[in-house]
């Protein structure tokens, strides 16, 4: 009854299913491709469909690292590694640069990622569409007649409503002219780095048991309106506290003695790297 | 409001699982799997039915290792199907073939080989039996098994009673209209993606592994009022059938070529509910429609339930329990689990985001 787990979890033969579907994927920018999810030894929306992609696709001589919310240390990219690295035994790493594949939830990292390496993003909901229209049969039909209407009609109102395009993170993207795509949710800070990125991007989504993918290269575009541009999060004001850097993806933090409201990069191996720089230096 | 990133994350969560072991050890008791498997039929039936995979032992074992959650349980038997590989797909079981130990009909009190109501608690009266606080010793339950199959003329094995369906009598009364077998090979869910519209195949597959709190509450909310179906229960089963595959070897169909290679208990529910047919002359007329339910052990809400769904989505319909994306979606008790679980995981660079935005937007209002 006891079992020995395959390298890297499932079976070579549901790995080699997953595969297809991220061929297809990337044969096809944006669009979302359907698979036959598998259930995994951590839940549904914990980043099932990132964790598939990632050991449907790892080798021995990889190199691992995973962050959540833009660090390592988090319990969830804690977890991940942890299970990756038991079921194949790949070295785990926090270097952006030393990693052959990296997954991550919600963030892209700050170093730019190159070619031959490929990011995992881990998707909640992958449907850009899903909030205009419930049923998955019709979304379907609108990406393929590419009737975005009732996905402008969205960012129309919410000017019309509040004077801006308000909305956080996972802001909709039109990839290679042709699909609108969800960026997962990333914040917006982070869309430009998915256009023509050097480094192959998949998304995964286990839950609603979808893949898609960004080809090396890609166009990538945030939907905006030429009289009202796409915008990022405000960061140019701000400084982290650690490393001095301005301009990167910060969490905001509370002195919990003064109240004081002050800065820290939400990339910590990225401000790791530079604490260090500076410490030989 | 401080929004810090969880950092000693590796450490946190070794404690945490040390933690976790110290609750299900912390009383000082122990259960073999083996006794879960000889006293918990209930919880078993339900975990198996849900993780859709049909093993007592193994399903023991996840019941013990999740100190008794259903949740939790389903969860480490799925996780463990998505490890196996798939090498056979069975034959097709009629089921007529169903070794019977329970069978009963609301619909007709004299159906051909009559009610039998075997197990059941339906008739108990549910007072807390005291005298269950202490564990029975094993010469008492050996005197009164000893007891009760001297009183009765028992054998062992399962049951050989096998009877006509209440279905068949009543297609052959011409009360229910015939219809075809349909043996197209199912599409199996679990290597395929839905699409909508689905298959009737796909539909059972996600109704009878459907968490059984799920499937209940929509099968109810349907028969209260919200969807309008109303069944009458044709009949409802539990037995066992048997499972062949064929000749992994050679490509031949014959029925000597197949192999045995075990049996599953299993409750089957046949509902029939009346629908109101339009002929082309306008004019309209009754007829009886079938819902189907089955599910692996011995869950006949669930079965019941199911047999509801389906025949609502068979129908389709604008209320939600008539709904295919709105049943289908969102019974699976991984699936719902795992995304309602998902929220405790930290959000704090969306949250950032959504922040940002939310200032800006005040910013905008207060310029004004």
């Amino acid at each position: 009854m006891i079992n020995n787990y395959n390298f890297g979890f499932l079976d070579e033969g549901s790995k080699r299913e997953i595969r297809r579907s991220t061929l297809k994927a990337v044969a096809i920018p944006g669009y979302q491709v359907p698979f036959a999810s598998r259930e995994m030894p951590i839940a549904r929306g914990w980043g099932t469909g990132g964790l598939q992609l990632t050991l449907s696709l790892i080798n021995k001589n990889d190199v691992f690292k995973a962050i959540d919310q833009g660090t390592d240390e988090s319990v969830n990219a804690v977890n991940i590694k942890n299970l990756v690295n038991t079921t194949t035994g790949v070295a785990n790493t926090t270097d952006t640069n030393a990693a052959t594949i990296i997954q991550s939830r919600h963030r892209i990292p700050e170093e730019p990622m190159e070619k031959g390496q490929v990011l995992v993003l881990q998707v909640p909901m992958p449907e850009p569409l899903r909030f205009v229209e419930p049923k998955e049969e019709k979304t379907k039909k609108l990406h393929a007649n590419k009737d975005y209407s009732g996905a402008w009609l969205v960012l129309f109102e919410k000017i019309i409503k509040f004077g801006r395009m308000t909305g956080g993170a996972a802001h909709p993207v039109m990839v290679n002219d042709r699909y609108i795509m969800s960026p997962s949710p990333i914040p917006k800070y982070d869309n430009a780095k998915l256009n023509n990125s050097q480094a192959l991007i998949l998304l995964g989504a286990g839950r609603e048991k979808k893949i898609y993918a960004l080809p090396p290269y890609t166009k990538v575009e945030s939907l905006a309106f030429e009289d009202y541009p796409f915008e990022v999060e405000d960061t140019s004001k701000k400084k982290c506290r650690l490393c001095g850097v301005k301009g990167v993806f910060f969490d905001e933090i509370e002195n919990e003695k003064t109240g004081e409201i002050c800065y820290q990069c939400n990339d910590t191996s990225s401000c790791l790297k530079r604490l260090n720089k500076k410490e030989s230096a | 409001m401080a929004y810090v990133a969880v950092t000693g994350g590796h450490e946190a969560i070794e404690e945490s699982i040390k933690r976790l072991k110290y609750e299900r050890f912390k009383k000082e008791k122990s259960l073999s799997a083996e006794e879960i498997e000889g006293t918990m039929r209930g919880l078993i039936d339900q975990v198996m039915s849900e993780s859709s995979i049909y093993d007592e032992k193994l399903a023991s074992v996840a019941i013990k290792q999740s100190e008794g959650s259903p949740e939790e349980s389903v969860f480490l038997l799925r996780a463990f199907r998505s490890t196996l590989p798939r090498k056979h797909y069975s034959k097709i079981v009629e089921s007529d073939s169903m070794e019977i130990e329970r069978r009963i009909s609301s619909g007709f009190k004299d159906i051909p080989g009559g009610q039998i109501l075997g197990s059941t608690y339906d008739y108990t009266h549910r007072l807390i039996d005291f005298n269950l606080v202490k564990k029975e010793d094993l010469e008492f339950i050996q005197n009164w098994i000893e007891n009760f199959n001297s009183s009765y003329d028992i054998k062992e094995g399962p049951s050989s009673l096998r009877l006509p369906k209440v279905m068949d009598y009543l297609r052959k009364e011409g009360i229910m209209p015939s219809v075809e077998d349909v043996d197209n090979v199912p599409k199996d869910i679990t290597k395929d993606t839905l699409s909508f519209p689905t298959e009737r195949s796909e539909r059972l597959q996600i109704l009878t592994r459907g968490q059984t709190g799920a499937v209940t509450a929509l099968g109810y909310a349907s028969l209260r009022g919200f969807g309008s179906v109303h069944p009458t229960i044709g009949e409802l089963r539990v037995g066992n059938f048997p499972v062949y595959i064929g000749s992994p070897l050679e490509h031949i169909d014959a029925e000597e070529a197949s192999y045995y290679i075990g049996d599953f208990k299993a409750t089957e529910v046949e509902s029939i509910i009346t629908t109101t047919k339009k002929n082309p002359d306008g004019t309209k007329e009754e007829q009886f429609e079938i819902g189907y339910g089955i599910c692996f052990g011995q869950n006949e809400t669930k079965a019941i339930a199911m047999s509801i769904l389906d025949r609502c989505l068979e129908i389709g319909g604008d209320s939600p329990t008539h709904d295919e994306e709105f049943i289908l979606y969102h019974i699976d008790s991984v699936e719902a689990t795992g995304f309602i679980s998902h929220l405790k995981l930290p959000h704090y660079v969306t949250f950032q985001s959504k922040l940002d935005s939310v200032r800006k937007t005040r910013r905008i209002k207060n310029d004004k």
